[in-house]
C-alpha cells in the first residue's frame, strides 16, 4: 500500500510550512529571475534569449566597480564588527553575572525595538552639518565651522557596523557561553600567558561562533538598501541600489534580475571562500546561529 | 452538531464574501503623488458618492513599476505626468484609452485639454487627460546667491551648497542650460545620446560643487530653510511654500527656461472601478474642489475656472516667478518614447559613480 506511515505523516506534515516556505516563496521567485535575467528586448514586448544583460555588466566598468566596492566594504564591516563585538561579548559571556549580564542584553537589544529606517535617521540627525556633533566640535573650537559628516564613505561603514552589531554579537556570546573555564585555568596553571590562550583556545573554541557571525553580518551588509542610500551621499555606490532603480525607475527588470544573480553568485562565493580560508564547516556554523 | 457548525461557518464566508463584493464596489484605488488627495476632498467624495477612496503615494517611475508588475492591475485611477504615458501604455500595456463620452470635458481648459490628448494619443485614442501643471526651476536664496540659471549652480562662488536630483530633468536642465534642445532630439535616439553625454559630462565637472544628490523633498526644503543650501533645481510649487515662510527664499524661472510638466488622470489596464474612477475625474474638476487640491498641491490646474477659487498668493507667487516672457519660454515635456530612458539611465550612472 502506498500510505505514509503515521510517522512519516507527521513528519511531513511539520516540514510543510518550511517546504512551501521554501518552495513557493524563494525558489520559485528565484527560477521567474533568473529566466528574466537571460531575455533582451529586441523591440516593443518582444523578448530574445541572450547573456546580453551578463555581458553589459563586465562591459560597464561602472557596474562591476560598484560590485567589487560593495564586496570590499561588505568584509571590512564584517572585520569591524568582529574586533568590536568579541570583546563585547566576552564580557557579557564570561565577565558578568546574572542581573547585570541581563540588563546588558536588554541593552543591546534595546535599540534594534526602532525600526533600522529610524535608527538611521537618527545618525542623519547625529551627523548632518548642523546637527548635533558637528555642532558640538564647533561649539568647544575643534573645527574652525560646523563640517558634514554624512555622506562620506566612512559614515556609511559606522552605520552599516552599527545596524549589523548584534549579528554579530548573538552568535559569539552563544560560542564563548559553552567555553569551560576550566579550560582557561588549566592554561594559566601551565604557564601559558593571554595572547596564548586566546590564540590556542578561545578562538578554537568560538570559530563556529565567529564563523556564523560574520556570514550573518557579510550577507546582511551586502544586501543592505537603505543604510548605504540614507547615510552615502552623491559618490556612494551600493550594488543593491543599483539593482533597485534597474527595476524601479529604468524599468530594466531583465539587467535588474542578471545583477540580482551576480550578486547571489558573489555572496555564496565569499562564504564558500571564507570558511575554506578559515577551515570551518558550513553545518557546524549553522548549528550556532 | 458539526454539520450545524459548517452550516454555519459556510453561511459567515458567503456573508462575508458578498460584504467584501459590495466594499470593492464603492472603493476607488488612487495611485497619486503626494497633496494631489487631500483628506477633505477625499470626505466630501464619500459623502457624495458613497465610494472610499483609497490613496497610494507614488512617483513617476513607481507608478509605472506597480502597474508594470501587475499588467495594469490593482489600481483604478493613476496621476502620471503626460510624457509618461504612450510609452509605458504601448510597451507594457497598463494603461487603457479613456472614455472621453464618460467626462465632463467642459469642466477642462480647451486649450490644456486638446494638447494633452496630442500628447497623450496613442493609435487614435486618448489616454490621458490635464490635471496639475507646473515647473521644475531653480529655488534660490536671494540673500545669498544671485543664480539665475541651471549652469549657476556649478558655480564656484556656491561650492558646496547647491544641490540637483541625480534625474533626467537634471540632464535635460543642464542641456537647455548649455543651448542644446533635447526634446527636438527625441526622435532620434543618436543626436539625444550625445546631448545627454554632453550634459552627463558638465554634471561631472559640477559635482564637487553640489552638496548632495536630493532625494526627498523634505530634506532638501529643510537645508534650504537652515541655509546648508543657497540655490536647488526644484519643481515650484516647493520654492513657493517656501516663500510663503520666509520671502527671501524664491522660486526663479531659469534664462533657458523652466521645464513644464502636465501630471494627468490615466486609467490603468485592469481597473475594476471604472465607474468610481470616472466619478472621482469629474469630482476633481469642479471648480471649487479643483481650487481645493490645488492649494494642497500647491500647483495650478487645467480645470476651467477653479482660478476664481485660488488663492490670493499663489497667484501672486506664480507672478513673480513668471513674467510673460518666461511663462512663454517654458519648456514642456513632449511624450517620452521608450528606450531613451535607458540612455539617460547609463548616463546618470556615470554621472554618480564619477567623482
Amino acid at each position: 500500500m502506498n500510505v505514509l506511515a503515521p510517522r512519516r505523516l507527521g513528519l511531513f506534515l511539520l516540514l510543510a510550512p518550511a517546504v512551501l516556505w521554501l518552495a513557493l516563496l524563494i525558489l520559485l521567485p528565484h527560477v521567474e529571475v533568473g529566466l528574466l535575467s537571460l531575455r533582451e528586448r529586441v523591440g516593443p514586448g518582444e523578448f530574445a534569449t541572450s547573456f546580453k544583460q551578463y555581458l553589459t555588466f563586465f562591459d560597464e566598468p561602472l557596474y562591476w566597480h560598484t560590485f567589487v566596492r560593495t564586496a570590499l566594504m561588505s568584509v571590512i564591516v564584517t572585520v569591524l564588527a568582529l574586533l568590536l563585538a568579541f570583546p563585547v561579548a566576552w564580557s557579557i559571556a564570561k565577565v558578568a553575572r546574572g542581573r547585570v549580564r541581563a540588563m546588558l542584553m536588554a541593552g543591546i537589544l534595546l535599540p534594534f525595538w526602532a525600526s533600522e529606517l529610524v535608527r538611521m535617521l537618527g545618525w542623519l540627525i547625529l551627523l548632518r552639518g548642523s546637527g548635533v556633533i558637528p555642532q558640538l566640535l564647533f561649539w568647544l573650537g575643534f573645527t574652525a565651522e560646523p563640517v558634514e559628516l554624512l555622506y562620506h564613505d566612512a559614515t556609511i561603514l559606522v552605520g552599516l557596523v552599527y545596524s549589523s552589531l548584534l549579528f554579530m554579537l548573538v552568535p559569539l556570546i552563544n560560542a564563548l557561553e559553552t567555553l569551560d573555564d576550566s579550560l582557561i585555568e588549566a592554561a594559566y596553571d601551565l604557564g601559558g600567558n593571554r595572547l596564548d590562550i586566546l590564540r590556542r583556545i578561545v578562538v578554537p573554541h568560538a570559530a563556529p561562533g565567529i564563523a556564523a557571525g560574520c556570514i550573518m553580518v557579510f550577507m546582511l551588509t551586502l544586501g543592505n538598501y537603505l543604510t548605504p542610500v540614507i547615510l552615502g551621499g552623491k559618490n556612494s555606490m551600493w550594488f543593491t541600489e543599483q539593482i533597485y532603480t534597474q527595476f524601479i525607475t529604468r524599468f530594466n527588470w531583465e539587467q535588474g534580475s542578471a545583477f540580482a544573480f551576480l550578486l547571489l553568485g558573489l555572496s555564496s562565493l565569499l562564504v564558500w571562500l571564507g570558511l575554506k580560508l578559515t577551515g570551518q564547516r558550513f553545518a557546524d556554523s549553522m548549528r550556532r546561529t | 452538531m458539526f454539520k450545524q457548525a459548517s452550516k454555519l461557518s459556510a453561511g459567515v464566508m458567503l456573508v462575508a464574501c458578498a460584504l467584501n463584493a459590495n466594499a470593492a464596489d464603492s472603493v476607488l484605488r488612487l495611485l497619486t503623488w503626494a497633496d494631489y488627495a487631500p483628506q477633505a476632498v477625499v470626505d466630501q467624495f464619500k459623502k457624495e458618492t458613497g465610494i472610499t477612496v483609497e490613496v497610494t503615494l507614488s512617483n513617476n517611475e513607481e507608478m509605472i513599476s506597480k502597474l508594470r508588475a501587475t499588467g495594469g492591475a490593482g489600481f483604478d485611477l493613476a496621476n502620471p505626468s503626460q510624457d509618461r504615458i504612450t510609452g509605458p501604455a504601448r510597451e507594457f500595456g497598463i494603461y487603457r484609452p479613456i472614455d472621453l463620452s464618460k467626462v465632463k470635458t467642459a469642466n477642462f481648459i480647451p486649450s490644456m485639454l486638446s494638447a494633452t490628448e496630442k500628447v497623450t494619443g496613442l493609435n487614435g485614442k486618448v489616454y490621458g487627460l490635464p490635471l496639475f501643471w507646473g515647473t521644475d526651476g531653480l529655488v534660490v536664496n536671494a540673500a545669498k546667491s544671485k543664480a539665475a540659471d541651471y549652469g549657476d549652480l556649478c558655480s564656484a562662488q556656491y561650492a558646496g551648497k547647491t544641490a540637483v536630483r541625480l534625474k533626467r530633468p537634471t540632464l535635460i536642465a543642464q542641456a537647455f542650460a548649455m543651448g542644446k534642445d533635447p526634446f527636438k532630439a527625441y526622435a532620434d535616439p543618436k543626436a539625444y545620446e550625445a546631448i545627454m553625454t554632453d550634459a552627463g559630462n558638465k554634471l561631472i565637472s559640477c559635482k564637487k560643487n553640489l552638496k548632495y544628490f536630493w532625494e526627498s523633498k523634505d530634506q532638501l526644503l529643510n537645508d534650504i530653510r537652515t541655509g546648508e543650501v543657497v540655490a536647488a533645481q526644484m519643481w515650484d510649487a516647493g520654492g513657493w511654500k517656501l516663500n510663503s515662510e520666509n520671502p527671501t527664499l524664491k522660486f526663479v524661472a531659469p534664462k533657458s527656461g523652466a521645464l513644464g510638466w502636465v501630471d494627468t488622470f490615466a486609467i490603468p489596464a485592469k481597473a475594476k472601478n471604472l465607474d468610481a474612477a470616472y466619478k472621482w475625474i469629474n469630482f476633481i474638476t469642479r471648480p471649487e474642489i479643483a481650487a481645493q487640491v490645488a492649494k494642497s498641491a500647491g500647483s495650478f490646474t487645467a480645470v476651467k475656472g477653479a482660478e476664481n477659487f485660488m488663492d490670493a498668493q499663489m497667484k501672486k507667487q506664480l507672478a513673480e516667478s513668471f513674467p510673460p516672457a518666461a511663462m512663454k519660454n517654458i519648456k514642456w515635456y513632449p511624450a517620452i518614447p521608450a528606450g531613451l530612458e535607458e540612455i539617460d539611465g547609463k548616463v546618470l550612472d556615470r554621472v554618480k559613480a564619477a567623482s
